[in-house]
């Protein structure tokens, strides 16, 4: 058989970052030919077959965990998956410990979804499996923003020159962190915009234009990202109320207006509805919310098929 | 690699092609129930070109499309790296349909033992035949073809290269030697 073939560099998925615009090129042009796997009667492809993945999640997660699985049994690989309550964690036992436990079992790649920031890494260097972040603290969160990446290429053709407006609770979020690196290597315009208290220090210097009102982040926008108020990750609220939030960077259908026409409307769940969003935007016209998630397990398919093959550094 | 023979060149490729498409057009008493498939890559335009040829022979146009083999080779836990994913193109459900398989070259026939296991997780069809180009010989699964271009003798370290238009530039088919 005759090979067209093309590599990542690395047998991890760990971050955006280390990416170059080529891999991120390869995993998105990829993702159209599994899309296409979910459509059909049989969605079942043999190419994982009698690979094991195990997926860690020490930190809750509904939509990241199904979508990996759905996207692991629709490659034929054998998966587990477990969490931190009910298992050996709640005993006391180290990261490390845990995947050296794991490891004994041989699985061929471990995703994993973890609070601290570095995890990912850590158990990449001390392990033979491909390890795939599926989220570390504020860190990064890569397949949401390859997700985020195909649905925005597949409505409008293209990412360079996109000019993508991402709006809310910059400072905690681990998708726009992920989304600044995709989006700036593939020659994407970013703007931010959220209250002070909730836009980092500094984070010019990552290659994007900063506002401080929703109408300006608005205005000329392709595409419209909202990020969820991450109540659970702020000790106490960085803005007076809720209510208040909603009034100043909710985004309502008549704010919606300044975008230019034909704007596509991101959000990578959970919704906050009233607070970030208001549901005539989440279910209206504009919305790419559920396409977004139809598009992780496309995306998520072609990373571990991208990782499950040999890797040319060996 | 340097140039042993050339096979074919143009106009002989195109007569060749042509009369694979009487040849299926013949073999199943007319259209009404065919589909072409092409298998990525050089079995696409070959598949075309196929359909092309049955329209202007039977007035109508004959269904056709595409299906990507990748996800069901026996050799991706051996390869490295991984080979490009290309999405599958049916026109329409094959169920009940006699499909015809298109590819350039046949030689150990695991290519198309992935694309016949492929298909079949697209339904069920009435019957599957297999249209080559060239044949090459040297088997490795009991598999044939149905409806040939041209078939070529060859020594196991001799490579066939298929140049098409549509990929390459011009048609020619060319041995190869080391």
């Amino acid at each position: 058989m005759r090979t067209e073939s093309s590599a990542l560099r690395s047998k991890d998925l760990l971050g955006i970052e280390p990416l170059t615009p080529e891999e991120i090129t390869l995993i998105l042009d990829t993702a159209e030919g599994f899309k296409e796997v979910s459509e059909r009667p049989v969605k079942k492809v043999p190419a994982l077959r009698g690979q094991l993945v195990i997926n860690l999640f020490m930190e809750a997660s509904t939509r990241t965990r199904v979508s990996f699985e759905i996207a692991e049994k629709r490659l034929s690989a054998d998966t587990l998956s477990f969490s931190a309550s009910g298992s050996a964690v709640e005993k006391g036992e180290t990261l490390l410990d845990t995947a050296q436990n794991l490891m004994a079992m041989a699985p061929d790649m471990i995703v994993i979804r973890h609070k601290h920031p570095g995890s990912p890494k850590m158990l990449a260097d001390h392990l033979p499996a491909s390890i795939i972040n599926a989220g570390d603290g504020a860190h990064e969160h890569p397949t949401q923003a390859l997700l985020d990446a195909f649905t925005i290429r597949e409505r409008l053709g293209r990412l360079q020159g996109v000019n993508v407006s991402i709006i809310g609770d910059i400072a905690h979020s681990r998708v726009v962190r992920s989304n600044i690196h995709l989006l700036t290597k593939m020659k994407a315009k970013v703007t931010l915009a959220a209250p002070p208290t909730l836009m980092p220090a500094e984070i010019e210097k990552m290659g994007v234009r900063v506002v401080h009102s929703l109408d300006e982040a608005l205005e000329g926008a392709d595409v419209v990202m909202m990020l969820r108020v991450q109540l659970e990750r702020q000790g106490k609220l960085s803005f007076p109320s809720l209510r208040e939030y909603y009034n100043t960077f909710g985004l309502t259908p008549e704010r919606l207006r300044r975008a230019k026409e034909g704007v596509v409307v991101m959000h990578p769940g959970p919704m906050n509805r009233g607070v970030e969003i208001a549901s005539d935007v989440a279910d209206g016209p504009y919305s790419v919310i559920l396409e977004q998630v139809t598009n992780g397990v496309a995306v998520r398919m072609a990373v571990l098929y991208l990782l499950s093959g040999g890797h040319p550094a060996e | 690699m340097k140039v042993k023979k050339r096979l074919l060149d143009a106009a002989r490729m195109n007569r060749a092609i042509r009369r694979m498409a009487i040849e299926i057009v013949e073999k199943n008493r007319g259209i009404d129930e065919l589909m072409i498939v092409g298998i990525r890559s050089r079995g696409v335009p070959i598949g075309e070109r196929i359909a092309r040829e049955i329209e202007q022979l039977e007035g109508r146009p004959v269904p056709f499309g595409i299906i990507d083999i990748t996800l069901y080779r026996d050799d991706l836990t051996t390869i490295a790296p991984q080979p490009v994913v290309k999405p599958t193109k049916l026109p329409e459900p094959i169920d009940d349909k006699i499909v015809v398989l298109v590819d350039d070259v046949l030689y150990t026939g695991r290519t198309v033992r992935a694309a016949l296991d492929a298909l079949i997780d697209f339904g069920r069809p009435k019957a599957v035949q297999l249209a080559v180009l060239i044949d090459r010989g040297h088997r490795e699964l009991p598999i044939h073809a149905d409806v040939v271009g041209k078939v070529v003798p060859t020594d196991a370290e001799e490579v066939i290269k298929v140049k098409l238009v549509e990929t390459d530039g011009e048609d020619e088919v060319l041995i190869m030697e080391r």
